[in-house]
């Protein structure tokens, strides 16, 4: 019975709505106060159920764990994933058999659709943001994402710990910033000026799906109907500028639009090679690290578009069934420390983008935040801008067949 | 007066189930297999709400854009890289008695059966990408590239022609084996010499009297050959088309999808190819038919010297470039993993490390340790079920049948995709499905094969003489095979281990499958990185997932030498 | 080397046939002890099917009927290792992955159960060869002459009741051959064995003195 050879969503949907049955638990807000959280969570083993593709990341986590371990006495042993459905999808096994406390997974880094399953199935525990001493200082403001999800309110049932925005990369020794194109229809021109240098990953690629849904939101008059959910009435409508700018984009591609790099790290190879010109990554500190390990040539510098990139926040969230719900809010907390969040942005150890809004950080460590010297192509916070919001799923779920339907021959 | 006769035949006792054992375990996956793809292709997989049959599937597959381009290129690709392997693989073996260029050649050809095909091809896009080792030696000096050129297609042309060269590169050694082992079964010596005494030039005696007996028994290498061209996803994923591609990794792209909606019309995808390969063969049968017409009838008219003698010569150079070049594809995974920094358009490495080897292997600890161990599993097993069944056909006394040679086949003449599918299925139900023994069985299916078909040449060829000598010294069945046959047999049944071994650490789609997608081997790894990680990585996997099959053939040839040292008899 | 009990070799009303002929009718044959048989014919007449049949080693297509027995003993149903039937083929056969000493005591029986009892008896027939002391030799190190004698002595270890040989002494040279045949013959005699000899030369049947066969 059960399915076979899959990942992500669709286990997630299956298995969930295999509980149609059960009626999501109420949320229970975490009330005590944080001294008692510390001094339960002293001990205890925290299950971090955590995507293992980034050596940096889980460097970052071991780093973590060796500094709670330091101060409050908690162990953290990451559960390396392939997919962070899996994390999902053993709560609900574990729901649905009933085993409503010492779940095995206790801290899970989660967004996107997945975190939709569990909080619509009352899988999560909390709201907790309004207990972590430190949630003071995240950006709600200007960080939108950090609030709303892929259009999923949070409603405090995860702590956010890092932001990604997507970035263009360009080679500052063939090119200079002004050349670079900063919105949609500069980009067609820019490609038409050099045919065959500019590519993207291919659409079924989250990457890809990026680019397309970026160019959308650049061409789009009033990008708010993204936020809604697509409909059969509107996705036509919504999305004939992009297709009428892709047309004219495509016979000037790589490839002549014929085929596409597999993934990110592909295209990044073609940039590395100088057959492209242009690179694309969800990580901001893509090109600083990449230089730092040969993968970009040593002039590669980031660029955003003018009217902002699109960003989302990745989260920490507690299952309601986990065993060690105290260490996991102690993680939590350690996460959202300026400290860290500096050392987070710092490319060696991931260089992702704070979640905090530095004017709410004490002066004494906003320093922390400058950028490192000696580390070229590493955007500054002011450089990226505001990130924006990431459109309703369903517009990429639709973007992307109708792209294949478009394009494959 | 009894009339019963007294004969050297036993039943066998036990020894009479191994064959049976030996088709359980490597011809019911491929049929149940079969069956398992085949329901969900017509609409009919209750797990996930398959309830009734229709032919769905069938429609969404042939509303895919693209779908048609699939089934060309399928084909397309299958029967040029084995018409091509074959053209020249035969004119190497052809001009091998005159020139000795070919014959030194010839050691180049069993490193080469031994790397895995993803190794290869991962080698292979290196070398002829617009950005690869051809381009950069040429850059700048003959062609003034500063940067690749836009126009240039090589690597996933539209038309599959890098994946037919990525597939030639390891079948034009396989075939070279199987013709030489043919020839030791043929006469050729003598045919040719009659031919040259009657006129004719060497290449040409070659294919009008030597190769229609040698392809006799290479009919069913170069099937293999056919169905396996015609379905590799692996060596798509990396060197053929993606947009729109073959048919097989277009099922196993949905059999991958998040949507499991998507299974049917997978399934519709990898029947089809299965039927697709059933009909390439047949096509390729009675294109065999037309040949051998044709053939006879120039043989009839007595043309000494047409146009197969250039056409001879150029296949054989051909094959010596493609043989050289599955070298430097290696030599180019090589280099790249002990390279630091290696920019467009230099040579060779600007900085060179070994630095990534030693990042990267205690990470692939754990993979290298899976890929040993169920390539070591696998393989012992195969030979072990070979031996017993070669073992209980000795003891029966019976002759080696032509359709025990198509049953051992038959897995290597289905395509995978079209039932390693089914397979799991199968082994959900069982309760097997991830686990390293599911693997480890998927792996047995394709290792038994040529396990088998290594160990029985030598096994039957071994001189009766000596299992009667020692029965009749008083050594029982047993003990002649355990004191005797065996310890004789000593080096054929280490080079069946390691073709065992080589095969087991090739495979993609099996170790997926049965695995689901949990167990990992250098060659799923490597796949998976060759969608453009770190070159430098990819050339430690690459280099990696060619050395253990090597490493294993090595012990194989020298321990019996090392056992044997001072027998001289046994070498 | 012990002696064995000296019997009489019995084959009885020997048939043997392929699908569409017949090779052999009603041949009978009584070799006592010590005898030596030979049986003449042109190729295919089925001197070596003979031989095979009373090792027990005949397959299909063949087929036959009649009986063999050795004394008192029918040897129809037994297996070919339990008739203790000593056979001696036209090249020497030593087991190339064992050592001179290794292929003799391979020969000596399972009944022998004491170390030195088997290395004795070793010893005594690689004296007998002229090759004392080449005990730790590869046999492919040995002459044509040499392997020969040990195949020999490897049989007579094994304790037959009975010799087959099948032209034995056709790849020695005519030097060897006259050796090697005395060699063969005083043993068997010595030991009382019947002894059933399939050869080509005639030379071969005068030096053996017994009773000719000729198939047809």
């Amino acid at each position: 019975m059960r399915p076979t050879m899959i990942s992500s969503i669709a286990r997630t949907a299956f298995l969930a709505a295999a509980l149609a049955a059960a009626a999501p638990l109420h949320a229970e807000p975490e009330t005590r106060p944080w001294p008692d959280i510390l001094a339960r969570a002293k001990g205890q083993t925290v299950y971090w159920n955590a995507w293992a593709g980034d050596e940096r990341t889980n460097a970052f986590i071991a780093w973590i764990g060796d500094e709670v371990k330091r101060r409050y006495g908690i162990r953290v042993q990451q559960v390396k994933l392939k997919d962070t459905a899996e994390a999902v999808a053993r709560v609900v096994a574990e729901k649905s058999a009933g085993r409503n406390a010492n779940g095995s997974v206790d801290l899970i880094w989660i967004n996107g659709p997945n975190f939709l399953a569990m909080k619509s199935q009352g899988l999560l525990y909390g709201p907790i943001t309004q207990s972590l001493p430190n949630y003071r200082y995240v950006d709600t403001e200007h960080k939108r994402s950090n609030l709303i999800d892929f259009t999923v309110p949070i409603d405090g049932m995860a702590a956010p710990w890092r932001l990604a925005q997507f970035v263009y990369i360009y080679d500052s020794a063939r090119h200079k910033l002004a050349e670079m194109p900063t919105s949609a229809p500069a980009l067609l021109a820019f490609a038409r000026q050099h045919p065959g240098r500019v590519t993207h990953p291919t659409v079924r690629n989250f990457l890809g799906a990026t680019f397309l849904k970026q160019a959308l939101h650049d061409l789009l008059p009033d990008p708010s109907v993204l936020q809604e959910p697509a409909t059969d009435a509107t996705f036509g409508p919504v999305t004939a500028p992009l297709w009428a700018w892709y047309d004219q984009l495509r016979p000037a591609l790589w490839r002549a639009g014929r085929e596409f790099p597999e993934t990110g790290p592909a295209e990044r190879q073609l940039m590395n090679d100088g057959a492209i010109d242009i690179h694309m990554a969800f990580d901001p500190a893509e090109a600083a690290v990449s230089i730092a390990n040969q993968l970009l040539p040593p002039g590669a510098r980031t660029f955003v578009m003018a009217k902002g990139t699109i960003g989302n926040t990745s989260f920490v969230a507690i299952p309601y069934n986990a065993a060690h719900k105290e260490a996991a809010l102690v993680v939590a907390d350690v996460l959202l420390e300026p400290a860290t969040q500096a050392r987070a942005q710092d490319p060696a150890w991931g260089g992702n983008l704070t979640v905090l809004d530095l004017a709410k950080v004490p002066a004494a460590q906003r320093g922390l935040f400058a950028p490192k010297a000696g580390m070229p192509g590493l955007p500054t916070n002011e450089e990226l801008g505001s990130p924006l919001l990431e459109p309703h799923p369903s517009w990429m779920t639709r973007i992307t067949a109708e792209w294949e339907k478009r394009y494959s021959r | 007066m009894n009339a019963r006769s007294p004969s050297f035949t036993q039943t066998g006792g036990l020894w009479a189930f191994a064959p049976w054992i030996t088709i359980a375990v490597f011809l019911l996956p491929v049929a149940a297999g079969l069956v398992g793809t085949g329901l969900p292709a017509f609409g009919y997989l209750p797990a996930i709400g398959g309830e009734h049959l229709s032919l769905g599937p069938w429609r969404e597959l042939a509303e895919q854009p693209g779908v048609m381009t699939s089934m060309r290129l399928s084909v397309q690709t299958g029967l040029l890289a084995t018409a091509l392997s074959l053209a020249f693989a035969a004119s190497f073996c052809a001009l091998l008695q005159d020139h000795a260029i070919y014959r030194r050649l010839c050691a180049m050809v069993s490193p080469l059966l031994a790397t895995p095909h993803v190794a290869l091809a991962i080698g292979l896009a290196f070398v002829i990408a617009p950005s690869g080792w051809l381009s950069r030696l040429a850059s700048p000096l003959l062609t003034g590239w500063d940067r690749p050129p836009v126009g240039l297609v090589t690597v996933r042309d539209p038309q599959g022609l890098a994946m037919v060269l990525g597939l030639v590169l390891k079948e034009v050694p396989y075939l070279i084996l199987m013709i030489l082992s043919a020839l030791g079964q043929v006469p050729h010596v003598a045919l040719r010499r009659a031919g040259s005494a009657l006129g004719y030039r060497p290449a040409t005696a070659w294919f009008k009297l030597v190769f229609p007996l040698v392809y006799l028994q290479l009919r069913l290498p170069v099937y293999a050959v056919l169905a396996f061209s015609m379905s590799t996803v692996e060596v798509g994923l990396i060197l053929g088309p993606g947009n729109p591609p073959s048919l097989a990794l277009l099922a196993a792209r949905w059999f991958a999808d998040y949507d499991l909606q998507r299974y049917f019309p997978a399934a519709a995808a990898a029947t089809l190819q299965g039927l697709l390969v059933l009909a390439a063969l047949l096509g390729w049968r009675a294109g065999e038919i037309c040949v051998a017409h044709i053939g006879r009838a120039r043989c009839e008219r007595g043309v000494r010297a047409g146009a197969i003698e250039p056409v001879a010569r150029l296949s054989a150079g051909l094959a010596a470039i493609a043989l050289a070049l599955g070298l430097v594809a290696l030599l180019g995974t090589a280099v790249w993993s002990l390279a630091q920094s290696w920019r467009f358009p230099a040579a060779w490495p600007e900085q060179w490390t070994s630095q990534t080897w030693a990042q990267q292997l205690p990470r692939m600890a754990e993979t290298v340790t899976t890929t040993i161990g169920l390539a070591l599993a696998s393989a012992w097993a195969g030979v072990l079920l070979a031996a017993a069944c070669l073992e209980a056909e000795t003891r029966r006394g019976q002759a080696p049948t032509r359709r025990v040679l198509w049953l051992v086949y038959a897995p290597l003449l289905v395509p995978q995709i079209a039932f390693l599918y089914g397979f799991q299925v199968v082994l959900v139900k069982l309760g097997l499905d991830g686990r390293w023994l599911a693997v480890a069985w998927a792996h047995l299916v394709f290792v038994l094969p040529y396990a088998f078909l290594s160990l029985a040449d030598p096994w039957r060829a071994l001189d009766p003489r000596y299992a009667r000598g020692a029965a009749a010294l008083g050594a029982t069945p047993w003990q002649v095979l355990w004191r005797v046959r065996l310890p004789m047999l000593l080096k054929p049944l280490l080079l069946a281990f390691a073709v065992g071994c080589a095969v087991s650490v090739g495979q993609y789609l099996p170790t997926l499958f049965a695995g689901a997608g949990r167990v990992a081997t250098l060659t799923t790894e490597a796949v998976t990185l060759s969608s453009g990680a770190d070159p430098r990585i990819m050339g430690v996997y690459a280099l990696l997932q060619a050395a253990i099959p090597l490493l294993v053939y090595g012990a194989a040839l020298t321990l019996p030498v090392l056992l044997y040292l001072r027998r001289k008899g046994m070498a | 080397m012990t002696n064995g009990t000296a019997q009489t070799l019995s084959i009885r009303d020997v048939c043997i046939s392929l699908p569409d002929r017949e090779l052999i009718r009603y041949l009978s044959i009584d070799i006592a002890p010590g005898q030596v048989v030979t049986v003449m014919g042109a190729s295919g007449s089925g001197k070596s099917t003979l031989l095979a049949w009373i090792g027990g080693f005949l397959q299909a297509p063949f087929v036959a009927t009649g009986d063999v027995s050795i004394g008192t003993r029918r040897m129809n149903d037994e297996p070919p290792h339990a008739r203790r039937a000593g056979i001696l083929f036209q090249d020497d056969l030593l087991f190339p992955h064992l050592s001179v000493a290794g292929n003799l005591l391979f020969g000596v029986p399972a009944s022998v159960r004491s170390r030195a009892a088997r290395r004795r008896a070793v010893d005594e027939a690689l004296s007998e060869a002229g090759l004392s002391g080449c005990g730790e030799r590869d046999p492919a190190t040995l002459s044509g002459g040499q392997r020969a004698r040990v195949a020999l002595l490897r049989t007579l270890l094994s304790q037959p009741l009975l010799l087959l040989l099948d032209e034995p002494f056709g790849k020695l040279d005519a030097a060897l051959r006259e050796d090697f045949r005395r060699f063969v013959f005083e043993h068997a005699q010595r030991l009382g064995l019947p002894t059933l000899m399939v050869t080509h030369d005639a030379a071969d049947a005068d030096a053996a003195g017994g009773p000719v066969v000729v198939l047809e």
